[in-house]
């Protein structure tokens, strides 16, 4: 059979037999969306990128939140009688045929009047009329061409947030305020003396005067502002020097002109503060990239249905969730609170709290805990906890959450500012002393000069254009990391603390091991005919298994969702599923996921799911084990022991049976024994110790859709390339500590002309831009001959 | 009066018209989003060209 994609959203299509205008696609959810598109006019959808499209999910009723008014004024950002603009954020969001087509809403549907994408934010804008499509009817628009937003607790709770311009307008001012402060200050530069320069160079002066002091009370507020929160806490943080250096330049520059003794600094003050703003600009937009802190409430419904006294439905927001309230919950949705299961079959996914992907089945009268996912038909349960006091949520409210990482340690900027720090006033203080002796005219000018010249610009641009270009070299190869300081983190890194499951083992692929009777070639056929029809998780990849086979036509069919399923061709009777479904004595070793199988009522055996563990694991473990120590933690049973023994380097400890709580007080005694703990792990239940370590990295199958508090987010394919993300972490700071060097050689050709008194403000203009300029280009280059070699 | 203030005046009022624009541009928030404008500049074209193709189609038929 030839291979086929699906020609809407690019999977195998081969198996589906769904063809339409000679195209293929895999499931009846794709043709749908590519038929809205064609009659629409817009299968230009499919010329921008080759296979763009999702799958459409089933979203009925699950959007019946939306119906509360409530909610919904809480979620639009605008709300006027025909005009409502809602800003919906849409993971999926991926290429320019998703911009184009979600900016074209308006053909899909008259109502909608604009819709705007913000590709890095991944949202859509979208104004629309409330009198001819609600917001509901729009939020299902969506999620039938593949594009379903997510609206979570989050949304709700924020509220409307406003977008943050204040660092562009700083930059804004400082840089219009640099360029006509250079204009003015140049003719002084060189023709001193000079009779039309003489006549007007005090209103020039008094110019750059007024140009200056939007930049110093302005632009340079945050600075001055931190600088003064870091003396008060005690701590001589790289603003300090800075806050010192713009104040001096500015008092003596004022003074000078005040006094008429020279032309003060004001190109230099400006430049200053210009080129320190332009860093941090760059540091910002490297960093605004992904999301990083959700907690449980980005994953949470906001809105549930629950059953009145009356047996009537009504859509309640989750937060009035009170005890002993009936809720309907249905398929695709998460239970948000721990209850009882009252009415229907649960099989629940779990994956979002412990990233194992086969469901568990439960039976009325069976506790849920919050945070599985509903994948059977609806359920109604009786709920135990509000959500406050739900499991999940108080694991999350453990106080390691509350306290931010940041505060705890100190930055190797910091570290080396303050020694800078106290070193520049120690020179400043020598040499002012030194000229009251000989010459004492010029020692308040020495000491302002030594203030002035030895301002870290460069050491404070340093850290974040290394860090930033950093940062996305490692995003380039799917490793995102929080912020920076998560590289000098990682830097020191001596313990690294695995997970097992969904970490270091694969939720995609699993080996399979088949147990009984050898199955004749005629009954491989049917049941690779009868697996064909089912789109159960465990079935698909026994499907992929079995050799390639003629497809019967099936005479009967029946799947019984949660529990197996039967079927007919001519007399040849088939069933497939767990072992009471098939009729066979129940199993006394359950560690491991089964499937049976019986033909004309016989039973035959039972195929076996193993975990399969990543590629490149053990490889990645022995070069680990050279300059750390591995730990494994796992959940689960001692099952796989003997697996991971062969499989690892013989000094990596193994501890199974931990719980979640086990696991942080693990790291955390381990660090109060010195070690700086780096865990990986996955699932919300590794939450805690992500966040306990030192650095947290969560391993994710879709980096879009997953991503729980931690501090960088390792896409599962490049696993095995963590080794070399450690190692580039170290060279970053090897090539900052490089470029302190140097700025502390202009730091010293500029201390000479201070300390001696000749200190003029051309080359004041020079030397400080010089500086800034080339440690930028220096750190530039070297991090990316770093990211290079990682080829 | 010399010459210079006349020039000193108009090269603040240019510098400061400028700046006003920049402001009034953020302001927008036509810095919000610097990726997207680049990608939708290009469909515009598409979907015309698009139109007029289905419209010379449909007058051949």
């Amino acid at each position: 059979m030839k291979h086929k994609t699906c020609f809407h959203c690019g999977l195998d299509a081969t198996s589906a037999n769904v063809t339409f205008d000679n195209k293929p696609f895999c499931c009846i959810g794709c043709k749908t969306v590519y038929e809205i598109f064609t009659v629409n006019d817009l299968t230009c959808y499919y010329d921008l990128q080759e296979a763009p499209g999702a799958t459409p999910k089933e979203v009925a009723g699950k959007y019946n939140f939306l119906e509360n008014s409530k909610i919904v004024e809480q979620l639009l950002e605008f709300n006027s009688d025909d005009t409502q603009i809602v800003n919906l954020y849409i993971p999926y969001i991926h290429c320019s045929s998703c911009i184009w087509i979600l900016e074209n809403l308006n053909k899909l549907h008259p109502a909608v009047s604009a819709s705007i994408v913000n590709f890095g934010k991944k949202t859509v804008r979208v104004t629309y009329s409330a009198q001819k499509i609600s917001l509901k009817e729009l939020v299902i628009l969506l999620s039938s061409i593949g594009y379903e937003p997510y609206i979570s607790l989050e949304d709700y709770s924020v509220g409307k947030k406003k977008a943050d311009r204040s660092l562009i307008y700083k930059l804004g001012v400082a840089g219009f305020a640099f360029g006509n402060v250079m204009f003015l200050s140049f003719p002084e530069y060189f023709e001193v003396g000079e009779f039309w320069l003489e006549k007007y160079k005090h209103l020039f002066r008094w110019l750059m005067f007024a140009y200056s002091l939007p930049v110093v009370f302005y632009s340079a507020q945050d600075y001055f502002i931190s600088a003064y929160k870091g003396v008060r806490s005690k701590i001589l943080n790289i603003d300090v020097p800075i806050a010192l250096g713009a104040a001096v330049l500015f008092v003596r520059s004022s003074i000078e002109i005040i006094l008429d003794t020279g032309s003060g600094f004001f190109d230099s003050l400006t430049g200053l503060i210009f080129f320190l703003l332009v860093g941090k600009f760059f540091q910002q937009k490297t960093y605004s990239f992904l999301s990083f802190e959700r907690d449980y409430k980005s994953y949470f419904p906001i809105g549930i249905t629950k059953i009145t006294d009356e047996g009537k439905e009504e859509s309640i927001q989750v937060y009035d969730i009170k005890k002993g309230d009936r809720l309907l919950i249905r398929s695709e949705e998460l239970i948000p609170v721990d209850c009882v299961l009252i009415k229907g079959k649960a099989r629940l996914d779990y994956s979002f709290v412990t990233g194992e992907s086969k469901t568990v089945s439960k039976i009325s009268g069976d506790k849920l805990f919050a945070g599985g996912k509903q994948v059977g038909g609806n359920i109604e349960v009786d709920v135990l906890k509000s959500i406050e006091q739900s499991y999940l949520t108080q694991l999350w409210s453990n106080d390691v959450f509350k306290k931010d990482k940041e505060s705890s340690f100190t930055t190797l900027t910091n570290r080396i500012s303050k020694n800078f720090t106290i070193t520049i006033l120690a020179i400043a203080l020598i040499a002012t002393g030194y000229w009251l002796l000989n010459d004492s005219s010029k020692a308040i000018n020495v000491f302002t000069a030594v203030l002035i010249i030895a301002c870290p610009c460069a050491i404070a641009l340093s850290a974040p254009f290394t860090f930033g270009n950093i940062l996305r070299i490692l995003g380039k190869r799917k490793f995102y990391l929080k912020n920076a300081n998560v590289i000098e983190q990682l830097a020191k890194i001596n313990t690294i603390i695995f997970d097992k499951t969904g970490t270091i083992t694969s939720n995609k692929d699993t080996s399979i091991s088949y147990e009984g009777e050898v199955l004749s070639s005629s009954e491989e056929t049917l049941l690779k005919s009868t697996l064909r029809g089912s789109n159960h998780p465990l079935s698909r990849s026994l499907y992929e298994l079995l050799s390639e086979n003629d497809i019967l036509t099936l005479d009967k069919y029946q799947e019984y969702i949660g529990i197996g399923i039967e079927a007919q061709y001519n007399n040849d009777y088939i069933k497939v599923g767990s072992a009471p479904f098939v009729k066979h004595e129940l199993e006394k070793d359950t560690l491991n996921t089964t499937v049976h199988i019986s033909t004309n009522n016989k039973y035959k055996g039972k195929f076996t799911f193993y975990n399969a563990y990543r590629k490149g694991l053990s490889q990645l473990f022995n070069i680990l084990k050279k300059d750390y120590d591995l730990v494994i933690l796992s959940g689960d049973n001692e099952g796989e022991k003997e697996n991971l023994t062969k499989l690892l380097p013989p000094k990596t400890k193994l501890l199974f049976n931990q719980k979640p709580e086990d696991k942080l007080e693990y790291i955390e005694y381990h660090q109060s024994e010195g070690a700086n703990v780096l865990m990986v792990g996955d699932g919300l239940n590794d939450a805690g110790a992500l966040a306990q370590s030192n650095v947290g990295i969560a391993i994710s199958e879709n980096v879009n859709v997953f991503s729980p508090a931690c501090d960088a987010i390792l896409d599962a394919s490049k696993f095995n390339e963590l080794a070399n993300y450690l190692k580039i972490s170290k060279s970053a700071i090897k090539i900052i500590k490089w470029s302190f060097l140097l700025s502390f050689i202009y730091n010293i050709i500029g201390l000479y002309f201070a300390i001696t008194g000749q200190l003029a403000p051309v080359i004041a203009a020079i030397l400080m831009p010089l500086s800034s300029i080339s440690i930028v280009v220096f750190t530039t280059i070297c991090t990316n001959i770093v990211g290079r070699k990682l080829k | 009066m010399s010459v210079i203030y006349i020039l000193l005046a108009i090269s603040v009022i240019v510098a400061v018209g400028f700046f006003v624009a920049f402001i009034l541009a953020v302001k927008s928030g036509q810095f919000d989003d610097s990726y997207t404008p680049s990608v939708r500049m290009l469909f515009e074209d598409e979907l015309i060209k698009e139109k007029s193709n289905k419209s010379i189609l449909t007058k051949k038929d």
